[in-house]
C-alpha cells in the first residue's frame, strides 16, 4: 500500500507512479500490434543468437587452453608430459606431434584448422583418434544427464510444490533432505549405492554400462544407479528452489486477486503460481545442470562408466593433451547446448523476456 | 552447488536500506550476533578444530605423509583400541591419515577462495560501482566463465601440470568467482546512488578509495556468504578430484584418496569408507550452515524465515479448519427475520485479529444495500483493506476474524467453510484491486484470465461460448479493440487497461457486491476519471453493490452514497456522503476533508492532520484519536468512546462532543 498520510495530503488527486504508455491512442496500438507480436516470436531467436554468440569465444578459450597451458610449462613440457624416465628422442617425437617447436598461434591454427573438418586429433596415448572415442563415449554421459535432469527436476518440483503448500513437516523433512543433498559427495552415495544395492541385493549390476542399442532393458538397468546417485542432490536442490519460488509465487497479489475471483485452490496452485515458480527454476536450471557435469565425470568414475567423464579423467591421467582439448571442447558445447534450451525454455515461459 | 537455505539466487538482497550508522557498527557486534546463533557456533567450532588439526597432525605425525604401508597383518581391519578407526588395504591407521590429510584439503581451500577473493570482489565492485560499459563488460565475462563446466577444465589443468594442486585450485577459484562477481556486483550496485557515497564523491575522494572505504565494508556479509558456499563446493571438488587420483601424489593421505581405499574395498570393508566420506560431508555441510548463518545475521533475516512461509499455508489449512468463527461465537445459518435482511451485504461486530491477539478491526458493522455503493474511507493502516479482505475470507496467513458476522443476502459467510466460501468468491463477492499491474497473473494472457473466471462460473460452459462471454465482458468495460486486449500479456496493457481487464474478469461471475479497493489510485489522473465513470455505469445497470475502499474524497464523491470513515480499526463515523461532507461531525471526518485537494479552498493552504495513524497494538485505550485532535479534552481520554446514533438516526458518529463540533463545522 503506496498510501501514505504525505502523500494523500500533499498529492493531488492520488496520482501513482506514471503507468508509461496509458495515453497512447488505441488505433495506433492496434497498427503496432501486429509487428510488435512477429517481434515477440523473434524473441526465442534473438535468445537463441546470443546464447550462440557467447559460444564462439567460449569455444575459442577452451579450445586455446591446453596450448596456453602447455607454453606455461617450465622447461620442456614433453618431461613432464611423459614422465622424467623419457629419452631425448621420445620427447622430440612428442614436440613433433603436438607441435610444440612452432609458436603458440601456428599450434592453435594447426589443431583450429583440423578441428573445423572433423578431425580432432590423435590421442599420443592410446593413438586412437580423438574424435572416435568421444563418440563412443557421448552417449553415455547424454543418457546419464539426461536421466539425472528428468528424474530430479519432475521429483524436486513435486517436492517443492507439495511442502509449499503443505508446509509444516514435510517442510522441515525437505530442510534436512536439501541439507544432505548439498552435502553428501556423490561418490559416496554412489559407493553405498553399489554396496546395497550391486553387491548385497544383487539388483543392479555394480559397474559396466550396457548401450541403449545392444538391449533397451538393460541400457536403463546399467544407468538407474548411477542416475540415482546423481539425482539426489539435484532432487534436493530444485526441490528447495520449487518451493521458495513457490512461496514467492503464492503470497503475491495477482494470487490473491485470482483467489477473490473465485479460482479454485487447485488452480491456483498448479496453474497460477506453478508457472511463476517455473520460471525460476527455469533459470536455476541452467545452473544445476552445469554442476551436474562435474557429477557425471565423478559418478561414471564409481560405477565404471565408459563415458565422456571417464575419459577425460584417464586422458588427464595419462596426460594425454590432444585427447583433453577435444573432450573439452564437447563438454563446452554440452554446455552451450544445455544454456541455449534453457534460455529457450525462459523466454517460453515468460512473455517478458526480451521485452524492455 | 546447493545452497542450504536460501536459494541460490535469494541473497543478492543483503546490503539494501540500511542506514550509515547501522554499518559503523563494530565488526564485533557481528560475530557477537553470528555466535548467538547455535548452529553458527556448532560450524565455526568445528572448521576451527579443523584448521588446528590441518596445522598441527602433520607436525606431530610427521612419517604419516611418506608412510607407504602399515603392517600387513593389520589389513583392513576395523575399529579397535589400537586402531580406533581402522586399518586400510595397505594395513595404514585409519585415524592417523584422515588428520594429516585434512591439511592438503584445507590448503586447497585456502588456495581456491584466495584466487576467487582476487578477482571477485575487484570485478564485482567494479561492475557495480561503474555501471555502464564495464558493467556490461564484466557481466559478459562472468557469463562466459559460469558457462566452462568446471571439474572438466581442472582435469585438463592437472593433464598439463600434474598432480599440481595449486594449479589445480587456482583454476577452480577462477571458476568459482562470476558468482562472486555477480553477487558482489548487484550488492554494490543500491550504495552507488546512496547520499553518502555522493557527497564523497562531491568531497573530491577518488573512486578507488571511496569503494574501498564505503563500499567494501558494507558489501562483506555478501562476499563472505559466498565465500563460505565457493568453500563447500571448492572441498567437494578437492575431494572428489584426489578421489580420481589425480591431485595428491602417493602415498601422501588425502581424504579423497582414502575415499578411493574405501571406494574399491566397499565389498569387503564397507566400514573403510566412511570415515574420509563422513569428514568430507561434514565439513561442506558446516560450511554451507555457516554461510547461511552469516547470510541471516546481515540480511536481519528477513528473507527467509515465518514470513516467506505466510501467505500460503491458508490455501489448505484453511480448508480443513472449516467454519472461520466457530458456532458458539457466530450467529450461523440463514436469518430470515433478520434486521439487515433486504442489504445484500451486513457487516455486524466484526472484529479481526493476529495469531499473537493484536486487534486489527474492531466491532465494526456497516451495511449495504443493492445498486448502493459504500465508501469505506480513512488514512493508510486504519484497516479498510483488511475489512474487504475479511468479507472474501482472504485475510493474509495468522489473521483472523475474532467475533462478528458477516451476512450475505442473510448468509452468515463467516461460518462457512473454505470450500463453500470458494464458490462465493468471484460468483458473488468480486473485487478489484489497488495496483491492475500486479493484479493480473504476469505469464497468461489477460482475455484468458478473464475467461478462466468465466468459466469456472458458468457450469457447463464450453471454451468457445466462455472466450465469447470474456471478449464481451471486455467490450462491456469499454475496451474497444477486444480481441486484440484479450490476446496481450499484462505487460502490454497499459494501466487504465489492465484496470478495465480486471473489472471485466470481477464481472465474470455476475457478482452482488463489488469490492473495489482503492481502484483509481495506481492510475494517471485522466484515466481515474474514465474508470469512475465506468464503475458509475457499471453499478447503475447491474444494480450491483459497491463496496468502495478508498482515501480520496474525490473518489467517494464521483461513486459513494453512503460513507463509513474509519480509524484505528474501527468505525468513527457513518453517513450520507452529502451530510457527512457538508457536516463532518467527527474531527477525523473534517480532517481529511480539509486535507482533500479537491473540497480545500482555493486560498488556503491544505490543511493536514498532524501526526500519523497508529499501529494496532498501539491504540490509545479511550479516543483513539485524541492523541492527534485539537479538540481533545478529558473526556476524550477517560474511556472508550460509544458510536452513538446522531441527527436523523441515519449518522452515527463516534465522538464525545460530536453535537457542539457539527454545529462548528457546519457550512
Amino acid at each position: 500500500m503506496s498510501e501514505t498520510v504525505r502523500n494523500y495530503v500533499t498529492e493531488p488527486v492520488s496520482a501513482g507512479p506514471d503507468r508509461g504508455g496509458q495515453t497512447r491512442p488505441r488505433s495506433s496500438w492496434g497498427r503496432a500490434a501486429a509487428p510488435f507480436r512477429a517481434f515477440a516470436r523473434l524473441t526465442i531467436v534473438r535468445v537463441a543468437t546470443r546464447r550462440l554468440l557467447l559460444a564462439i569465444p567460449l569455444l575459442f578459450v577452451v579450445s586455446i587452453l591446453t596450448e596456453i597451458l602447455v607454453s606455461l610449462i617450465p622447461g620442456n613440457p614433453g618431461y613432464v608430459l611423459l614422465g622424467s624416465t623419457a629419452t631425448p628422442s621420445q620427447v622430440a617425437a612428442l614436440d613433433q606431434r603436438l607441435g610444440l617447436t612452432l609458436p603458440l598461434y601456428e599450434q592453435y591454427w594447426h589443431w583450429l584448422r583440423s578441428a573445423l573438418t572433423g578431425n580432432l586429433g590423435t590421442s599420443f596415448y592410446t593413438g586412437q583418434p580423438v574424435l572416435q572415442a568421444i563418440q563412443s563415449s557421448i552417449w553415455v554421459t547424454i543418457s546419464l544427464m539426461v536421466g539425472t535432469l528428468v528424474i530430479s527436476l519432475t521429483a524436486g518440483v513435486a517436492l517443492g510444490v507439495i511442502s509449499a503448500v503443505r508446509g509444516g513437516v514435510l517442510a522441515r523433512f525437505l530442510d534436512a533432505f536439501a541439507l544432505l543433498g548439498f552435502a553428501l559427495p556423490g561418490f559416496w552415495i554412489g559407493a553405498e549405492l553399489i554396496r546395497i544395492f550391486a553387491v548385497k541385493l544383487r539388483l543392479f549390476p555394480a559397474v559396466g554400462y550396457v548401450s541403449f542399442g545392444q538391449s533397451p532393458a538393460q541400457w536403463l538397468h546399467s544407468l538407474f544407479l548411477p542416475v540415482v546417485a546423481l539425482a539426489f542432490g539435484g532432487i534436493a536442490f530444485f526441490a528447495k528452489q520449487t518451493r521458495e519460488a513457490m512461496l514467492d509465487a503464492l503470497g503475491s497479489e495477482y494470487i490473491t486477486m485470482a483467489r477473490a475471483s473465485g479460482v479454485s485452490a487447485r488452480a491456483i496452485v498448479w496453474r497460477h503460481a506453478l508457472k511463476n515458480c517455473l520460471v525460476r527454476v527455469v533459470t536455476v536450471l541452467g545452473i544445476e545442470a552445469v554442476f551436474l557435469i562435474s557429477g557425471t565425470v565423478i559418478i561414471e568414475f564409481v560405477f565404471g562408466l565408459p563415458g565422456l567423464g571417464s575419459l577425460a579423467a584417464t586422458a588427464a591421467g595419462n596426460h594425454d593433451i590432444i585427447m583433453m582439448q577435444g573432450v573439452v571442447v564437447v563438454y563446452t558445447l554440452m554446455v552451450v547446448a544445455i544454456n541455449l534450451i534453457v534460455d529457450v525454455a525462459y523466454s517460453l515461459l515468460d512473455p517478458r523476456v526480451g521485452v524492455k | 552447488m546447493t545452497d542450504v537455505e536460501g536459494g541460490l539466487i535469494a541473497p543478492a538482497a543483503t546490503a539494501g536500506p540500511r542506514s550509515a550508522a547501522a554499518v559503523a557498527q563494530p565488526a564485533a557486534g557481528f560475530s557477537r550476533r553470528l555466535l548467538k546463533q547455535p548452529v553458527a557456533a556448532v560450524c565455526i567450532a568445528y572448521l576451527g578444530l579443523l584448521i588446528l588439526v590441518g596445522v598441527v597432525a602433520p607436525l606431530l605425525l610427521p612419517s604419516i605423509a611418506g608412510q607407504q604401508a602399515g603392517s600387513l597383518s593389520e589389513v583392513l581391519k576395523g575399529p579397535s583400541g589400537a586402531h580406533w578407526l581402522g586399518t586400510d588395504s595397505l594395513g595404514r591407521d585409519v585415524l592417523e591419515r584422515l588428520l594429516v590429510g585434512t591439511r592438503p584439503v584445507l590448503v586447497g581451500v585456502a588456495e581456491a577462495i584466495g584466487a576467487s577473493l582476487v578477482i571477485g570482489p575487484p570485478l564485482g565492485l567494479l561492475a557495480g560501482y561503474r555501471g555502464g560499459t564495464t558493467d556490461r563488460v564484466i557481466g559478459w565475462l562472468a557469463d562466459l566463465m559460469f558457462s566452462l563446466p568446471g571439474i572438466v577444465i581442472i582435469l585438463v589443468v592437472l593433464a598439463i601440470f600434474p598432480e599440481n594442486m595449486l594449479a589445480a585450485m587456482i583454476t577452480l577459484g577462477f571458476l568459482v568467482a562470476p558468482s562472486m562477481i555477480r553477487v558482489v556486483r548487484s550488492a554494490a550496485l543500491p550504495v552507488r546512488s546512496e547520499p553518502y557515497i555522493e557527497a564523497a564523491k562531491i568531497s573530491g575522494f577518488s573512486d578507488l578509495r571511496i569503494m574501498v572505504r564505503e563500499v567494501l565494508p558494507r558489501i562483506a556479509g555478501p562476499i563472505i556468504v559466498q565465500m563460505s558456499l565457493a568453500a563447500a563446493a571448492a572441498v567437494g571438488i578437492q575431494v572428489g578430484v584426489a578421489f580420481l587420483g589425480l591431485l595428491v601424489p602417493t602415498p601422501a593421505p588425502s581424504w579423497g584418496g582414502m575415499i578411493a581405499d574405501g571406494w574399491s574395498h566397499i565389498s569387503s570393508d564397507p566400514w573403510l569408507i566412511l570415515p574420509p566420506a563422513a569428514l568430507t560431508a561434514a565439513t561442506i555441510l558446516s560450511l554451507g550452515l555457516l554461510g547461511d548463518a552469516v547470510r541471516d545475521t546481515t540480511a536481519g533475516r528477513w528473507a527467509s524465515g515465518p514470513q516467506a512461509v505466510g501467505g500460503t499455508r491458508s490455501i489448505r489449512t484453511r480448508e480443513e479448519r472449516g467454519p472461520r468463527i466457530s458456532s458458539a461465537s457466530a450467529a450461523d445459518g440463514v436469518h430470515p427475520g433478520h434486521a439487515s435482511a433486504g442489504k445484500v451485504l451486513a457487516v455486524e461486530g466484526l472484529s479481526v485479529a493476529t495469531d499473537a491477539g493484536v486487534l486489527i478491526l474492531d466491532d465494526v458493522s456497516f451495511d449495504i444495500a443493492a445498486g448502493e455503493t459504500l465508501a469505506l474511507l480513512g488514512e493508510s493502516g486504519c484497516g479498510k483493506t483488511m475489512t474487504g479482505r475479511a468479507i472474501l475470507g482472504l485475510l493474509p496467513t495468522g489473521i483472523t476474524p475474532t467475533a462478528g458476522s458477516i451476512y450475505l443476502k442473510g448468509e452468515n459467510l463467516t461460518s462457512l467453510p473454505e470450500k463453500a466460501l470458494a464458490r462465493v468468491r468471484g460468483r458473488r463477492i468480486a473485487m478489484i484491486g489497488q495496483d491492475p499491474m500486479v493484479s493480473l497473473n504476469p505469464l497468461f494472457r489477460a482475455g484468458w484470465q478473464v475467461q478462466e473466471i468465466v468459466c469456472r462460473h458458468r457450469d457447463g460452459i464450453s471454451k468457445s461460448e466462455a472466450r465469447d462471454v470474456a471478449l464481451d465482458l471486455l467490450r462491456q468495460v469499454d475496451l474497444d479493440d477486444a480481441p486484440d486486449v484479450f490476446r496481450r500479456y499484462p505487460h502490454e496493457l497499459s494501466g487504465g487497461m489492465a484496470q478495465r481487464v480486471s473489472i471485466a474478469r470481477a464481472l465474470a461471475g455476475n457478482p452482488e457486491l463489488l469490492i473495489a479497493d482503492e481502484p483509481t489510485t495506481a492510475l494517471d489522473v485522466s484515466v481515474q476519471a474514465e474508470i469512475l465513470a465506468l464503475l458509475r455505469r457499471l453499478e447503475a445497470e447491474r444494480n450491483m453493490a459497491v463496496l468502495l475502499v478508498t482515501h480520496d474524497w474525490g473518489v467517494v464523491a464521483e461513486l459513494a452514497d453512503r460513507a463509513v470513515v474509519m480509524y484505528a480499526g474501527e468505525i468513527v463515523e457513518v453517513g450520507q456522503v452529502e451530510q457527512i461532507f457538508a457536516r463532518p461531525s467527527h474531527p477525523y471526518t473534517a480532517g481529511l476533508t480539509a486535507s482533500s485537494p479537491h473540497y480545500a479552498s482555493k486560498k488556503e493552504a491544505l490543511r493536514t492532520i498532524p501526526g500519523s495513524v497508529p499501529r494496532p497494538g498501539d491504540w490509545p485505550a479511550a479516543c483513539r484519536f485524541s492523541p492527534r485532535c485539537d479538540l481533545s479534552i478529558k473526556a476524550c481520554e477517560t474511556g472508550p468512546i460509544a458510536l452513538v446514533e446522531a441527527e436523523s438516526g441515519s449518522r452515527k458518529v463516534r465522538c464525545v462532543r460530536h453535537a457542539e463540533f457539527a454545529e462548528r463545522t457546519a457550512r
